[in-house]
């Protein structure tokens, strides 16, 4: 239990995905211009991430991880090589679902996440929690726990940008650096305050 | 000819994928801590995207539009499967210190971008071309950030000392901050300075307009 509440610490704080790992950078600049909007995003990464990490992990374990064949009869069988392929097709096909599920069955969280549901497809957040789910050797507890930390943190990251943006769009920057350039300095200081969290022991 | 030098050279500063499509930053900024990474993942997105391109771009006229995504997906995993064993086979130590990071280039939004805006609309061959120039642009970048990563955190380039660091007997105190990430952030901040002072036609538009100073009647 406690191994797992650290897990979940260092997803969160520590092992920052958009701070620490840059990962999902390109979303997490491009739609956080709004404190509504990214917070939509963040709970819709959160979700995701929550699903496709496990699920990717067992088919790792079950199917591609040099062995995992073995109760199909062929123990000397490595798939892993085919491992990204079948990730991405996994995190499209869950997104694809969970797209039709929440349209039928849960209309006003659809509405909510709508148009950044199909975006999480590439967004690399998720593609990225799972290869290093894959590296870490994540057993199937730890992957759910791990999937949620990411999430949390990703949001986390997100809604604070926004936050920021949006006081930031009344000040006066300087020419060249209006837009996109002071965002990437604002994520710059961002992740310099994250970097505390790595003195964290756990 | 000349359209083809066009289409290879826009990306690199005028249409910079990284520094004004905002497509691709994610792998941009892991992978600059040193020289070496910075460069043999510059090759590996040079590598996919042109040959991505090429590939979606042949088989442009035969693909129905609402799957497409995903066959330009699938042949986007394959060729990065095939740049990652080629890593992994003739430069192990590289791969090693790359880690997830080769694989994220399926989900780098350059390829895809690419893929969709201009493979499916042009002929193999300048897509080809398209491909390797937003490569090259995207690289531009990362050898930018890790040039100054590099020569300022580890007083050295592709592993080669040129400021000999304190602590091996040299003179030049490494800057510790050049080595962790968010000074990536601030690199490629400065970049996108300098490339706007040079080229003011890509300055975005504030959303508010400054007030003129008003103190002046006053004093």
């Amino acid at each position: 239990m406690e191994q797992m509440i650290s897990l979940a610490v260092k997803a969160i704080f520590v092992e920052n995905m958009a701070l620490a790992f840059f990962l999902g950078m390109c979303t997490f600049l491009a739609i956080s211009k709004k404190v509504q909007t990214a917070i939509g995003l963040g709970i819709a990464v959160i979700v995701v991430l929550v699903i496709t990490v496990p699920v990717n992990n067992l088919i790792f374990n079950y199917l591609l991880r040099e062995g995992a064949l073995a109760w199909a009869g062929y123990p000397e069988v490595d798939l892993s090589f085919l491992g990204y392929i079948s990730y991405i097709g996994v995190i499209a096909a869950i997104v694809q679902i969970l797209e039709m599920f929440l349209d039928k069955f849960v209309p006003s969280l659809y509405n909510a996440l709508g148009v950044f549901l199909p975006l999480i497809t590439v967004n690399c957040a998720i593609m990225g929690a799972a290869l290093f789910m894959v590296e870490r050797d994540y057993t199937f507890g730890e992957s759910v726990v791990y999937g949620a930390g990411a999430g949390i943190g990703w949001a986390l990251a997100i809604a604070a940008l926004a936050g920021i943006r949006e006081k930031l769009k009344y000040s006066d920057v300087p020419h060249g650096l209006r837009g996109l350039g002071i965002t990437f300095i604002t994520v710059g200081l961002m992740s310099l305050g994250f970097m505390s969290f790595s003195g964290v022991q756990l | 000819m000349s359209k083809t030098k066009d289409v290879l050279v826009t990306p690199i500063f005028k249409n910079n994928p990284i520094a004004l499509q905002i497509l691709g930053v994610c792998s941009a900024l892991a992978v600059t801590s040193n020289m070496a990474t910075a460069m043999v993942m510059t090759l590996a997105v040079i590598a996919v995207t042109a040959f991505s391109n090429f590939f979606v771009s042949l088989i442009r006229n035969h693909i129905p539009g609402n799957i497409r995504i995903i066959v330009q997906m699938t042949i986007i995993a394959s060729l990065v499967i095939v740049v990652d064993q080629i890593l992994k086979a003739f430069a192990y130590e590289i791969s090693k210190q790359l880690s997830v990071f080769v694989g994220l280039i399926i989900t780098n939004c350059i390829v895809m971008g690419r893929a969709e805006a201009f493979a499916m609309k042009n002929p193999p061959l300048p897509s080809f071309m398209d491909g390797i120039g937003n490569g090259l642009g995207y690289g531009a970048v990362l050898l930018f950030v890790g040039f100054f990563r590099e020569l300022f955190g580890a007083g050295s380039l592709f592993g080669i000392e040129i400021l000999p660091l304190v602590n091996n007997g040299g003179w030049y105190q490494g800057n510790g901050l050049m080595l962790l990430p968010p000074s990536a952030f601030f690199l490629i901040g400065i970049f996108i300075w300098i490339i706007r002072t040079w080229k003011p036609e890509q300055v975005e538009k504030p959303d508010f307009e400054m007030a003129p100073n008003t103190k002046k009647e006053a004093a």
